[in-house]
């Protein structure tokens, strides 16, 4: 009505502007439009500028009413406003309280963990002597490998300090040194068996007792007050071997090189990180195809009924199932019924899939949802099949909130320990998994397992392999910005 | 007391009488007033009704829709006249509970028959939206998105004549020809409804639907895409619903007035404005309702 009479008619159709002009005149639908638009301009008029000149827009005998209502919208405004800034207090409360404890957190782990990332080497000067070793140059590898080279370092030790000659003595000096040594030195021999009859000064990690102290900053000098399980005369060669420059402190890279190891100072994140990688990466493939197809049939295809309905509750449920009862189905069903292999990323990306699948269905069902019909309409218009609609259209649009809701998906698997440890994960692995059906571990449970570990060095380990894991998790979840940034974009 | 208030009073009052004086004529129609055909029908619908689950939205509607002509069809909100027009190229289909009863037909083949493929009618008939929908996309892609999923270009030179073509019919290439690759979705109101025109005629249908294709814009880009009907009807054949009068006297060549489901009248647009035969259209032209 009011859009006709916004536009005088450019037509020649008399009858209609007669009309209009009749009901102008006459019609008392006309004077209700004027009262009407009285009335909104009054309403811009208050919501412009709040208060004094309230009476002047009004016509006569409505002056009163006008600042009646202004009186009570002024008295009802301080308390809204009071309200609000009650709620934004709240809020600064939840946010402040929220990034204590996060940073608590992250504070407590970055300082137990730290340690981990530097390792203690000692230098020693060794004779490869091939009487000791038992292997000559001319062997084979597998023969090299058989070497006796804990001798070797005994050896090295004895001659660097000979003033330890009984047993006990001799005992506690071989622990200075962990058998991380012998390993360092078969490596070379191994690669160069030429070594063999030659003198070889190299570094080697300390053991984890003495690691811990050095970098600790102690001062070896003086033994009192120090806390540690070494004894006085091991802390006196120590202290001795610190004053001649053949002790260092240097950045860890066997944490990252090597797999787990009941010796802290050789104990790697590698295995854990290499299994997560793969339990993660067979968890995407399977879960992502799957619960997008799930998700683009149920919103766009699926006809409403009991059925689709049941279906629908049965996914929210699954999506509440505890993780452990997806470990014990899959104990049974893949391990024990088909045999898969135990322990292996491959079974394990199958259980975290299941436990993914409902949440990554249920965000895709909502982001399909969000994208306007207005889309799918025009599409359709053009001719468009319904399977170009969802492909051309629908999808990408939807795209952002699935992957989000697939990131959230594969940061709880990542961080899920209870299903695999009842399909075999929980396995001591020192090996670096070479393929998804190699027995591995995963992140989280080798922070479980070190957590449990007697030795103190295990403790910063802990800590680090925490560091490793939310490392993971922010890589991932930056991954998720940029893809999600890429297809916003084609907004 | 002021007149004024006293009108307040008293217009619902006489809007209420006048509203069961309409409806006791509606209850009367028995069929529709004027000449539904015409010589040259690019599209026949015969007797359709059409049902929501066990509602009837469309009752018994007889229309021609001929070449070259802009049809128009009005009525007030809840009349059926976008169920109507929907029907034309099978648009309800995707909403379960519907059911088209009734014949349409697109040059003698049935509309809802076995040998025409919905796909392949949407694109012989066209349809524009009343709010501007353009795609995710670039201008370019927008335009080119229908003539692709066809294969109608065979090689990029092609596609890129078919773009450029539709656009200028649509009147907006000389307002986006140096930023064709910039989202579709940033140009103004008026400018994306042109687009969406453009997008559809990129399909070259023989029909063109419009559900209210000004209704979200404001007048200078309404006048815009009035011109632009106004000349597209030289090629097509074009169904325009509006609740705007003056646009449907203004663009169309011939008025089908709905009411309730039901097809009124029709004639000769300027027939049906001038000098209506029912009564309930005389009572909505005048604005009497609605």
């Amino acid at each position: 009505m009011s859009d006709e009479n916004n536009k005088p008619g450019t037509t020649d159709l008399g009858k209609r502007e007669r009309a209009g002009r009749e009901r102008g005149a006459g019609d008392p639908g006309g004077a209700m439009a004027a009262a009407v638009s009285g009335t909104l301009t009054g309403g811009e008029h208050r919501g412009g500028s709040a208060g004094p000149d309230l009476p002047n827009h009004t016509g006569t005998g409505q002056g009163t009413a006008g600042d009646r209502v202004g009186a009570r919208v002024q008295s009802g405004l301080k308390r809204r406003y009071a309200a609000e800034r009650r709620f934004r207090m709240y809020g600064l409360f939840a946010i402040a309280a929220t990034l204590s404890f996060l940073a608590l957190l992250l504070i407590s782990i970055v300082s137990k963990g730290l340690p981990a990332f530097s390792q203690t080497y000692m230098q020693l000067d060794v004779m490869l002597d091939a009487d000791t070793l038992g292997v000559d140059a001319s062997d084979s590898a597998g023969q090299l490998r058989g070497g006796n080279y804990g001798g070797v370092t005994k050896a090295a030790m004895r001659e660097r300090f000979p003033e330890a000659e009984s047993r006990s003595d001799k005992k506690a000096l071989y622990g200075l040194l962990s058998t991380g040594a012998e390993y360092e030195l078969a490596r070379r021999v191994i690669a160069d068996p030429e070594l063999i009859g030659q003198r070889l000064q190299l570094w080697v990690p300390a053991d984890d007792e003495l690691g811990a102290l050095i970098k600790s900053g102690a001062n070896l000098a003086d033994p009192d007050g120090i806390v540690t399980r070494m004894s006085d005369r091991q802390i006196g060669w120590a202290a001795d071997m610190q004053a001649t420059g053949e002790l260092d402190v240097r950045f860890n890279r066997t944490f990252f090189i090597n797999g787990d190891s009941r010796e802290p100072e050789l104990a790697g994140i590698r295995a854990a990180l290499i299994g997560s990688g793969y339990t993660l990466l067979i968890t995407f493939l399977l879960s992502f195809p799957i619960a997008v197809s799930a998700a683009i049939y149920l919103e766009e295809f699926a006809p409403q009924n009991k059925w689709t309905d049941l279906v629908e509750v049965n996914i929210n449920n699954l999506a509440a199932v505890p993780s452990i009862v997806f470990g014990l189905l899959g104990l049974a069903v893949f391990i024990n019924f088909f045999h898969l292999p135990r322990s292996a990323p491959l079974v394990g990306g199958i259980v975290l899939s299941l436990m993914t699948l409902p949440t990554i269905i249920i965000s895709s069902r909502v982001a399909l949802k969000s994208v306007p019909p207005s889309i799918r309409e025009a599409a359709r218009g053009l001719g468009a099949s319904d399977l170009q609609v969802v492909f051309h259209h629908v999808l990408p649009l939807a795209m952002p909130g699935i992957l989000t809701g697939t990131i959230i998906g594969l940061a709880q698997a990542l961080g899920e320990t209870a299903p695999l440890l009842m399909i075999g994960m929980v396995a001591f692995i020192v090996d670096i998994p070479q393929s998804i059906t190699d027995a591995s571990t995963v992140l989280p449970v080798q922070v479980y397992l070190w957590a449990d570990s007697p030795e103190r060095a295990f403790m910063e380990k802990t800590s680090a392999a925490i560091m490793v894991l939310l490392a993971f998790l922010i890589c991932m979840n930056a991954l998720a910005v940029m893809l999600r940034k890429r297809f916003e974009r084609r907004w | 007391m002021s007149a004024a208030v006293m009108n307040d009073i008293l217009t619902p009052v006489k809007r209420a009488s006048a509203r069961m004086e309409t409806r006791n004529v509606f209850e009367e129609i028995t069929g529709t007033v004027g000449d539904v055909t015409v010589e040259n029908a690019k599209m026949r619908t015969r007797g359709v009704d059409v049902f929501y689950g066990d509602k009837q939205a469309i009752h018994d509607v007889s229309l021609d829709i001929g070449n070259n002509e802009v049809v128009a069809m009005i009525g007030p909100s809840g009349c059926g006249k976008s169920t109507f027009l929907r029907c034309l190229n099978r648009m309800n289909d995707t909403i379960p509970s519907c059911r088209v009863t009734g014949s349409m037909s697109l040059d003698g083949e049935d509309l809802y028959g076995e040998d025409l493929d919905p796909v392949l009618l949407r694109a012989r008939v066209g349809m524009v939206f009343q709010k501007p929908n353009p795609f995710a996309k670039s201008i370019y892609d927008n335009v080119a998105y229908g003539p692709r999923i066809h294969g109608l270009a065979s090689n990029r030179a092609e596609l890129d004549d078919i773009v450029h073509e539709s656009l200028k019919r649509a009147g907006l290439y000389d307002e986006v020809k140096d930023r064709l690759e910039s989202p579709g979705t940033g140009l103004s109101g008026g400018q994306q409804q042109r687009l969406c025109i453009a997008r559809t005629i990129a399909v070259n249908p023989e029909v063109i639907l419009m559900d209210e294709p000004c209704s979200a814009l404001d007048p200078i880009a309404t006048a815009r895409i009035e011109e632009l009907i106004d000349e597209l009807r030289q090629n097509y054949a074009i169904a325009i619903v509006t609740h705007s009068m003056q646009q449907a006297a203004r663009v169309s060549q011939r008025t089908a007035y709905f009411h309730l489901g039901k097809l009124v009248e029709v004639g000769d647009t300027n027939t049906v404005f001038t000098n209506p035969s029912h009564e309930l259209t005389e009572n909505y032209i005048t604005g009497r309702f609605g």
